[in-house]
């Protein structure tokens, strides 16, 4: 009864993946910005990873001084210059690179799931005793603001990388929390989750198979998004002197000691403020594309 | 001997929206469905049919009232119901696009079923079940890798019947199931749902605004009207003498194209005003706002069902006479 014409085409899953790809990438490059983003992004991960190995001088990562070097303008030995104690600039902005993302990574691999578990279970038990806990401990997060918190956090515990990164993923948790139950607790009434629950799926299922899949759209987008944020953050914190200590580099420990010989010795501050931006910016730009990816799952 | 599989009883479903107001969706309905039988519930919009089917199938909880499904009360909602109840009793819903994640491959889709109840306990087992599901609804074997967004509005309430299938449900209850589709695949949807009835010995119970279709589906009709049933028949009495001046209404709303046609429509009977909010039930007969009969006890008295005609056909009108 079915007419021939609409059952014609055979689509084994392979063919049907590679179709999906060769889509997700037509939606994703009809936004140049986007691609420029994704190709720094890779870039910027690239050399974070081999960067110690590049790196010019890896000793001036650690503790080192050689004052007959210092406050050098960039020229060919020393690409972006040296600091005030003769230390590579160069060599310790691939160093900070390195935890810059690491940071960025690692708060969200934390932040993320928990976030989005509670907001999925809260979203699904709308009314129950679980989603007033975890709605209320989430809005008591919330309404202490973000950077007062990880300061607080940061400076109670040793200023260190971790600590940062801890009080960081103790304030980035909420929001996950927050648009995974948006999006939850509209998505239980669809007629989708209405049949699973009449055939007995299990709550499990429903959160994790059914409703969670449906959100990740959205959280995607946000990752991207948040990444730029966190390393931002992260940054202010060293900045302040929150974040990884000397001798080792941070991005935002370069920025705050350089600033001292502004405007004379600008190289000391303009490059890792650079770095920052390179790191930030282009995670942006790949949020946009990241959401237009998924924007075509919407299509009907 | 025939069994009905199931009976509503004074089936009561009320939406609290302040206090000591609601809406009275579904006001006292009760039914019975036979084995083998499609029973189509008809109503306009806002006549609770919607909730009649939700009630039963276990979304809400009645508010008063009984739903026993073979001999055992399930009056309640479907959490509640053991694994077996629930699978016996299935449900469509009218948008496909709604009822199937979009997220998620027809294989996926219908192994979940097959899964929860344990009908299916290897791979190989869970596969070859999926693509008999597919081939009762007459879909290629290649559709178990497509997602909804792939397929067509008719293919995919197909594959919402097969999903519903999974379980050999006794009782299947459609909303709607054609309301949603183009008029292109409407009839192809409903001749497979009245293939499978007939192979399979199900029972239906058909929610729908279209009347026309009923003629040729179903074996009786009910007519809701805010919340109450106002007429039982079996098809052909129903279309041929109907008793209910709401029926007559419907009946002669039905659009058709030639004066032939128009002929053959039992009475003519205008229709006046729409259906009111259930919030604001009227006092009386539900319908004498709009209804031309109307006398003083329809303003006061509200009528019951009560059997005319050799009994199988009740209505639910103080001028409906006894013939």
């Amino acid at each position: 009864m079915t007419s021939p014409s609409l059952m014609a085409h055979k689509t084994g899953p392979t063919v049907q993946r590679r179709d999906v790809l060769r889509r997700a990438w037509y939606n994703f490059s009809r936004n140049r910005l986007s691609v420029v983003g994704l190709v720094i992004v890779l870039l910027v991960v690239l050399l974070a990873v081999i960067g110690p190995y590049i790196a010019p001088y890896p000793g001036h990562a650690k503790a080192f001084v050689d004052f007959r070097n210092s406050n050098q303008r960039p020229s060919v030995r020393h690409w972006f210059g040296t600091d005030y104690i003769g230390r590579d600039i160069l060599s310790r902005i691939l160093f900070a690179l390195r935890s810059a993302l690491l940071m960025g990574v690692l708060v969200l691999a934390i932040a993320v799931p928990v976030g989005v578990v509670s907001g999925v279970v809260a979203g699904y038990l709308r009314g129950s005793l679980a989603e007033m806990v975890i709605m209320r401990v989430t809005d008591i997060f919330l309404a202490i603001p973000a950077m007062v918190l990880a300061l607080a956090i940061a400076s109670v515990l040793a200023p260190n990388l971790r600590n940062a990164m801890l009080a960081v993923t103790v304030m980035w948790w909420p929001w996950y929390t927050r648009l995974v139950y948006g999006l939850a607790s509209s998505l239980r009434n669809e007629y989708f989750v209405r049949a699973a629950e009449l055939t007995g799926a299990s709550a499990g299922h429903i959160m994790f198979r059914e409703i969670l899949p449906n959100c990740l759209a959205p959280i995607m987008t946000k990752i991207t998004l948040d990444m730029a944020w966190v390393i931002m953050i992260g940054a202010s914190l060293s900045f302040v002197g929150l974040g990884e200590q000397p001798p080792i580099p941070s991005l935002g420990n370069m920025v705050s000691d350089g600033a001292k010989y502004m405007p004379d010795q600008w190289w000391m501050t303009v490059f890792p403020a650079i770095a920052i931006m390179l790191i930030v910016l282009p995670f942006n730009l790949l949020g946009d594309g990241i959401r237009d990816l998924f924007a075509m799952g919407e299509e009907r | 001997m025939n069994q009905p599989v199931l009976e509503v009883r004074e089936l009561k479903k009320h939406f609290p929206i302040r206090k000591n107001v609601a809406v009275r969706a579904v006001d006292g309905v009760s039914f019975e469905l036979r084995e083998g039988e499609i029973l189509g519930l008809v109503g306009e919009s806002g006549s609770g049919k919607s909730t009649v089917a939700y009630t039963v199938v276990g979304m809400y909880r009645p508010t008063a009232g009984q739903v026993i499904f073979r001999g055992e009360d399930v009056s309640r909602e479907a959490a509640r119901r053991n694994l077996g109840q629930k699978g016996q009793m299935q449900i469509v819903f009218q948008d496909p696009g709604s009822s199937l994640n979009p997220r998620r491959t027809v294989r996926q889709i219908l192994r979940l079923p097959l899964m929860i109840h344990g009908l299916a306990k290897t791979e190989s087992e869970k596969e070859e079940k999926a693509v008999d599901l597919l081939r009762r609804v007459e879909l290629p074997e290649e559709y178990l890798d497509k997602y909804p967004s792939g397929m067509g509005g008719g293919e995919r309430q197909l594959v919402a019947i097969a999903r519903a299938l999974a379980t050999s449900p006794s009782l299947i209850i459609f909303d709607e199931p054609t309301s949603a589709l183009d008029v292109s695949v409407q009839a192809k949807v409903i001749n497979r749902l009245v293939e499978l009835h007939r192979r399979l010995n199900l029972s239906y119970l058909f929610i729908t605004h279209d009347l026309s279709l009923m003629r040729n589906v179903s074996s009786r009709v009910a007519i809701m009207y805010l919340g109450v049933i106002c007429e039982v028949a079996e098809t052909k009495a129903f279309f041929t003498a109907p008793r209910h001046p709401y029926t007559h209404m419907l009946l002669s709303s039905i659009p058709v194209v030639s004066d032939l046609e128009e002929e053959l429509k039992p009475r003519k009977v205008p229709s006046v005003g729409e259906i009111p909010s259930p919030v604001n039930i009227p006092r009386g007969c539900r319908f004498h706002p709009r209804c031309p009969e109307a006398v003083q006890q329809c303003r006061e008295a509200e009528p019951q069902l009560r059997p005319v005609a050799g009994g199988t056909h009740l209505v639910a009108c103080h001028r409906a006479l006894p013939d």
